[in-house]
């Protein structure tokens, strides 16, 4: 009897909303990583639909202790190994807020003392778990709580932080971005991490259906549009090496992903024509700095 | 009562039966191949492949629909649940 049972380490009965793209990037995530594999999270959705006191989705080895301070904890987990001599995956898996925002410090001391870890971040583009407020993660014009479209607005006026550019000038080992849209992209990227000695930087766009205004079947659609359209651009770095960029033949226009979405609703109103162009901008560089068009 | 470090144990998630949470369920018609593609992106960890067939676990499946959207045979189907 063949079985794909014993590749899962996510549990079922886990209180993620249907459609959850944090959830497909956790299993993803585990298959490839193993048993032998101690993770530490910050705060965030994962935080939350995982662990309810008692009824933890874990089959690994987990840790929790704040929002700021995943990348602080996993340093001592690292240290602590080191010290007793034995081996073991030491992964950090954060959301967009706990790196983007409030985790930033600390994912920098990590990189900085080249502790050998592999932070992988979740993105999802805004405060999920809490009701969507905006991050620095989200997108230029996408409307959250607390960057809401309006008369005098057309949701977030600021543009997307580019972390892996961060990590990349922190000279980490290996730094990479890529979709739940994409599993063999991802779980590749992923053994190819671990198996460096170092800190590793790893970032995952995972949709959100609730956040984002999308039906949850849509999940994995929606991540392959955010690609198709260059607006996500899918690389990896490996220290002296070139940038790897994954492909895509025909570029789409930005349209056929905003019209899909709540969170651009908005921007299909006539006088919203230039916000509209200013994003199209965004994936048109994209495409061009990153070589995405074949 | 909680333990020093509020530590519990592993996979006890299972005890939380998220299937009551569905509207929709999934059915699995002849087309399937067993491919593995709904079991890679089901976020529910309620998609066994066994022998090549795919095998849903109702107790946990939440119903989203990501698997009918994403087979490449279109083998799963949709249904309105009746309670």
């Amino acid at each position: 009897m063949v079985t794909t049972e014993k590749l899962n380490l996510l549990a079922p009965g886990h209180r993620a909303c249907p459609g959850c793209g944090a959830a497909i990037a956790l299993r993803q995530i585990l298959r490839v990583v193993g048993r032998e594999t101690i993770v530490v999270s910050a705060t965030g959705c994962v935080e939350t639909f995982t662990s309810p006191y008692g009824q933890s989705a874990w089959e690994v080895p987990w840790m929790h202790s704040l929002f700021e301070n995943s990348a602080a904890v996993a340093s001592g987990v690292e240290a602590a190994l080191e010290a007793k001599g034995e081996k073991a995956n030491v992964v950090i898996i954060s959301g967009d807020g706990g790196t983007f925002d409030i985790g930033m410090g600390a994912m920098s001391g990590m990189f900085e003392r080249k502790h050998n870890i592999t932070y992988i971040c979740y993105d999802n583009e805004a405060y999920m778990n809490t009701g969507v407020q905006r991050s620095s993660a989200t997108p230029y014009a996408a409307t959250t709580t607390t960057s809401p479209a309006g008369k005098n607005s057309y949701g977030k006026m600021e543009f997307k932080k580019d972390v892996p550019a961060i990590a990349l000038a922190h000279d980490v080992e290996y730094v990479a971005t890529t979709s739940i849209a994409y599993p063999q992209d991802l779980m590749n990227k992923v053994k190819k991490a671990i198996g460096i000695k170092g800190p590793k930087y790893i970032q995952i766009h995972t949709p959100c259906c609730i956040g984002w205004g999308f039906d949850s079947s849509q999940t994995i659609a929606m991540g392959k549009l955010a690609a198709e359209t260059g607006l996500v651009p899918l690389f990896e770095v490996e220290k002296g090496k070139q940038m790897v960029v994954r492909k895509i033949k025909n570029t789409k226009p930005i349209q056929e992903y905003l019209n899909k979405q709540n969170r651009f609703r908005h921007l299909a109103k006539e006088d919203k024509e230039k916000i509209m162009e200013k994003l199209q901008e965004i994936c048109n560089d994209n495409v061009k700095r990153f070589g995405i068009s074949e | 009562m909680l333990t020093i470090g509020a530590v519990c144990e592993a996979g006890k998630s299972r005890l939380n039966k998220t299937g009551s949470w569905r509207d929709y369920y999934p059915e699995i018609t002849a087309k399937c191949t067993g491919c593995g593609i709904c079991e890679l992106f089901c976020p529910d960890s309620s998609i066994t492949i066994i022998d090549k067939k795919c095998i849903i676990n109702y107790d946990y499946c939440k119903g989203c629909g990501i698997c009918a959207n994403e087979c490449p045979k279109t083998a799963i189907l949709m249904k309105e649940e009746r309670k």
